[in-house]
């Protein structure tokens, strides 16, 4: 029996119906030196343990997080998740369950996503948050378009120090949507974005801490925001510093967005990740993506409903208010469970320790000679200025068996200025040994 | 007497000098449910007739509303922002959502009269 359905008669009607020569022409949007033009080059067959062993071979080039004194961060953060997280999100209920489009009859999902919102809005400050997006940047795109419909203007104005993959995100749909973006490049240094602000921005977008580590005040740009008719967009990509920080609701943030993977979320290389997002009730029917609520039934007991939806694509199609409104319903779960073990207090704890073992390793790079590090204030990641190149340092730093952080031109390759800068991130995760081991790897390759 | 013209998309206009007000239709906020949330147009802006301006949003559906006449819109009402269930109440009175300067009066003449919108509805039930 044929695997695959399609005979070459079948293609040919198809692509004659649609007015296409042929099917690499459904493809012109793809830059032609990213379109494989053969298939690649691999064994036709191979036995299952010959497999494995390959497999394993390649593996075992990688550098496993957990094998080595880890202090990479940037936007991804290696943390302790208990086991108890992993045995309940693996239930075939949550595991396998898909995002409820008939949603009231999945009473658990609604819960823990009511549960989730409610976790969300108590940590940013908010009154109201969804039931999450996709990942940080996405969630932060979705905040830009989101504040140009409330304002109905059309141009955002970024931080500088906002994480380069979450400016890009804004960037690209900004481009498609013809929508005007001001951004200056990363620097690492305090900035002043209040002169950038006039009646035409929609909204002022800031991360705090923002990407080299440096943690602000936002009250100052709110109120320069909101004296032009702007929004402020609170952005964070480590949501543990909110057991710490001041919440950028308090602050006067408008919405808040930010990555939640640190929360009961594995690094995984990079995703899946759950993003987060929070505003305020007067643009709840603004916001995208879906809400939960709670709700008695008609005998008085408690229940759970999908409160708002009527904006999302399966009902308003290419109208909705969001068109990645797909919100990452095991992350979410993995977050809440997560957070429900350690409650307030104990993410007032784990937001402690996170800070004081930054200090410690600062306070150790710092007495490397030729470092510097650049915060006056940080939480539990900072930058530091090396002689030289970072991103060869961190390469000598690797071969030492020490993953030392990640070199700012990494993320910013285009940005001569910041070639010498490692940004250096420290959780609990990190013992004294671990800091022992990165200074002493530090001093011996610089 | 002003002159009262309804559109298929079930929204009505009632122009007195050279202005229309337009809202939607008893027959549209009955068919739509509770309403929860009304989005009015931005005052100043240039609509198109047939071009959605304004967003009505029930239990059950979130639909457009289009304008019946080409024209700028010179008014919206403010009252439907925080009490979106009077367009339950009084769909063809008080919960007018916009008024707009007509561009060109003879775009009202593709529009139905009272009784030609009634058997339209009866119609298409």
């Amino acid at each position: 029996m044929r695997y695959l359905p399609l005979t070459d008669a079948d293609r040919k009607a198809m692509l004659a119906k649609i007015g296409v020569a042929d099917v690499h022409a459904l493809f012109a949007d793809v830059p032609r030196d990213k379109r494989l033009t053969r298939l690649v080059d691999l064994p036709r067959a191979k036995g299952e343990l010959e497999v494995e062993r390959e497999l394993g071979r390649l593996a075992a080039r990688n550098v496993p997080a957990g094998s080595v004194p880890f202090f990479v961060g940037a936007g991804a953060y290696k943390h302790h998740v208990p086991a108890t997280v992993d045995h309940l999100i693996q239930r075939s209920e949550f595991l396998t369950s898909y995002t409820p489009y008939q949603p009231e009859i999945a009473q658990g999902t609604l819960q823990y996503l009511f549960e989730f919102q409610t976790q969300v809005a108590m940590l940013t400050g908010m009154e109201v948050a969804n039931a999450s997006m996709y990942d940080g940047s996405t969630a932060a795109s979705e905040a830009v378009l989101m504040a140009h419909r409330i304002t109905r203007r059309h141009k955002a104005v970024l931080s500088g120090n906002l994480h380069p993959h979450y400016r890009e995100t804004i960037e690209t749909v900004a481009r498609l949507a013809g929508h005007e973006v001001v951004a200056p490049l990363p620097h690492g240094t305090a900035e002043d974005l209040t002169g950038l602000i006039d009646s035409t921005v929609s909204c002022v977008v800031v991360q705090n801490p923002d990407f080299f580590g440096q943690v602000r005040d936002l009250t100052p740009l709110a109120e320069a925001a909101h004296a032009a008719g702007a929004l402020l967009i609170a952005v964070f990509t480590e949501v543990v510093s909110l057991g710490l920080v001041e919440p950028p609701g308090a602050m006067g943030a408008d919405i808040v967005v930010g990555e939640g993977q640190s929360i009961g979320n594995a690094l995984s290389f990079g995703g899946p990740y759950v993003g987060l997002f929070a505003t305020r009730t007067k643009f709840v029917r603004q916001m995208p993506g879906r809400l939960c609520g709670e709700t008695v039934d008609k005998e008085g007991r408690r229940g759970f409903v999908l409160t708002l939806s009527t904006r999302e694509q399966h009902i308003r199609r290419e109208k909705a208010t969001s068109n990645i409104c797909t919100n990452s319903g095991l992350c979410v779960l993995a977050f809440t469970i997560h957070m429900s073990l350690l409650g307030e207090a104990g993410l007032r704890r784990l937001a402690r320790i996170n800070h004081a073992n930054a200090v410690k390793l600062a306070d150790l790079l710092a007495k490397v000679p030729g470092v510097t590090v650049l915060n006056d204030t940080f939480f539990n990641e900072f930058t530091i200025r090396v002689p030289g190149k970072g991103a060869e340092v961190i390469e000598k730093l690797a071969a030492k068996g020490v993953l030392g952080g990640v070199p700012a031109s990494r993320l910013s390759p285009d940005n001569p200025d910041l070639a010498d800068l490692v940004i250096v991130a420290s959780t609990e995760v990190n013992t004294d040994e671990d800091r022992a081991a990165y200074a002493k790897a530090l001093r011996e390759v610089l | 007497m002003a002159t009262e013209r309804f559109t298929k998309d079930h929204e009505w206009i009632r122009v007195e000098d050279g202005v229309g007000t337009v809202g939607i239709t008893d027959h549209a906020q009955s068919q739509l449910g509770d309403i929860v949330f009304v989005e009015v147009p931005e005052l100043g802006r240039n609509a198109a007739q047939g071009e959605a301006v304004a967003v009505v949003e029930s239990v059950k559906a979130a639909s457009d509303v289009y304008s019946p006449v080409a024209g700028e819109v010179i008014a919206a009402n403010a009252d439907l922002t925080g009490n979106a269930a009077l367009v339950n109440e009084d769909a063809e009175g008080q919960a007018w959502f916009f008024k707009i300067r007509i561009a060109n009066p003879a775009e009202l003449d593709k529009l139905m009269d009272r009784a030609a919108y009634e058997a339209f509805v009866k119609e298409s039930s």
